[in-house]
């Protein structure tokens, strides 16, 4: 198949960025995208002109590092699919494909299609962590959790960190990330010491970098490529209410 | 800006309500408009509260707007929406619209400054009470075209605003899940349709010569 690419091309942080427009011709329909991109950086290599650089890793849907947005869909037009894992026979010939890097002031292009995703690093580092005893390991079944709060944690936890929620939301907010990372913890035993604060400070360390406010839109989770649910924000919103009342209250 | 929208909201239906009145014998209407003027300090302390629930709507959407344009300053060559529905992309405009209204409708109803002969309409009830004729002064002010259109108009922005802040608001203090999402997008659409099919029918049985 033959496509149209209009790319966009910034050659660092500070410098301004542009669509360009290149052929892709004779594209195997079994490709993935990101093989697609593979060819067609080979032929720009073989011009002597810069690829095309882009983020990937494990190229089956479960490291989040890939990332891109394809005719205003992060991830593309397929739901619960990331952009490795996208094959080029959801596509026609001749489609023209604009293809741009997520957006966000929080994530600030690094070149290319690649963005800075540290802010995330950031959020988690502020409270995605639980206390645990030190000392021997203790006994795998002492902490009895029901089968469905269980499965609630797993769920969330399926987040693979890659952003796209912050990309497809209309203002760049990263709640359902934050939701996703607060809620795994968050409804287990291992994680109720620290619950409120978890909540209050990955809150606070997601306004600080500087993403935007959740409009109870859901763009997030239709992109989602592990489709967590908006629930997840519903749970946060309810949490970080219930927190800062208690922390108003507190005895200091 | 859920608080302040509840708020609103809780008014907004209480106000249609007691507007639905005038399809009642004249004197239902004016004596419920008696009642209302004469609560003395309690129709002080309703207007605070709804003047404070305003100024912290418009404060919580301004600020929201200006952070959340500050968090995407670069925006998709190719944009597209998935599921956000249009009535919550539309927002600021239809609330702006709505808060342009209100200062018209307060001006006329409430302060009478665009027909200041509103302010000497008197009747007599059936049972001898002298009360301000707002039966009237409504029957008046709907048979103007312009205002009656502006009415509709700001009425249906409004519905158009509440179809997606009466589900936004559950989701805003936790109160919403996949179990209850579809059945409140509906109840939000329903609750919508029918505020604005109440509202609509003042200015349209007034202009049809139905209430006079
Ligand atoms: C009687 C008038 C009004 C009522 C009943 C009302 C009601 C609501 C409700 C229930 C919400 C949802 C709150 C939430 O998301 O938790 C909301 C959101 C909002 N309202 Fe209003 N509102 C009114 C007037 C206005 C006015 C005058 C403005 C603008 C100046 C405005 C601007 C907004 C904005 C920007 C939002 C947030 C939208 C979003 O979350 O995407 N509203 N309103
Ligand atoms: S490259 Fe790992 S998820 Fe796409």
């Amino acid at each position: 198949m033959d496509l149209t690419l209009r790319v966009w091309r910034q050659k660092d942080r500070n410098s301004p960025g542009r669509l360009v427009e290149y052929d892709a011709k004779d594209i195997d329909p079994d490709m993935s995208f990101l093989e697609m991109l593979d060819v067609v950086n080979e032929r720009l290599i073989s011009r002597e002109e810069h690829p095309i650089a882009f983020d990937h890793d494990c190229r089956e849907g479960i490291c989040g590092a890939c990332s891109a947005t394809i005719n205003g869909i992060p991830h593309g037009p397929e739901r619960a699919t990331t952009v490795c894992q996208l094959h080029m026979r959801h596509f026609k010939d001749g489609d023209v494909l604009t293809i741009e890097p997520f957006r966000a002031r929080a994530f600030p292009v690094i070149r290319d299609l690649m963005v800075d995703r540290s802010a995330f690093d950031r959020i988690v580092e502020s409270g995605g962590y639980v206390s645990v005893r030190t000392g021997s390991a203790p006994e795998a079944n002492t902490l009895p959790i029901p089968k469905d709060v269980a499965e609630r944690a797993m769920d969330a936890a399926s987040c693979i960190g890659c952003g796209a929620c912050v990309a497809a939301c209309k203002n760049a907010s990263a709640m359902l990330f934050v939701a996703a990372k607060a809620s795994q913890l968050n409804g287990l035993p291992q994680g109720k010491p620290e619950k409120d604060r978890r909540v209050l400070d990955m809150v606070a360390s997601m306004d600080e970098a500087g993403f935007g406010n959740c409009t109870n839109q859901y763009e997030c989770s239709a992109v989602c490529p592990k489709s967590i649910s908006e629930d997840f924000i519903a749970q946060l919103n309810r949490e970080y209410l219930v927190a800062s009342i208690k922390q108003r209250f507190a005895r200091k | 800006m859920a608080v302040s929208g509840v708020i609103l909201l809780l008014f907004v239906i209480g106000h249609l309500v007691g507007n639905l009145q005038i399809f009642a014998h004249p004197d239902v209407i004016n004596k419920y408009a008696h009642f209302l003027q004469n609560l003395g300090p309690g129709l002080w302390a309703v207007r605070l509260i709804l003047l404070g629930a305003v100024v912290a709507h418009i404060w919580a959407a301004v600020e929201l707007t200006l952070e959340n344009r500050r968090a995407l300053p670069e925006r998709y060559e190719a944009d597209d929406t998935i599921q956000a529905s249009y009535a919550s992309r539309t927002m600021r405009i239809s609330g702006f619209i709505v808060l342009a209204f209100i200062l018209f409708h307060l001006a006329h109803f409430t302060v009478q400054i665009v027909d200041t002969e509103y302010r000497d309409l008197y009747t007599k009830t059936v049972d001898g009470m002298v009360v301000h004729d707002v039966h009237t002064m409504m029957v008046k002010g709907f048979q103007n075209l312009w205002i009656s259109g502006f009415y509709i108009i700001a009425v249906g922005l409004l519905s158009v605003h509440l179809r997606h802040g009466i589900a936004s608001m559950f989701q805003s203090i936790g109160w919403r899940n996949a179990k209850i999402a579809v059945p409140l997008d509906k109840a939000s659409i329903g609750l919508s349709i029918l505020y604005f099919a109440g509202n609509a029918a003042i200015p349209l049985a007034i202009l049809a010569g139905i209430v006079s």
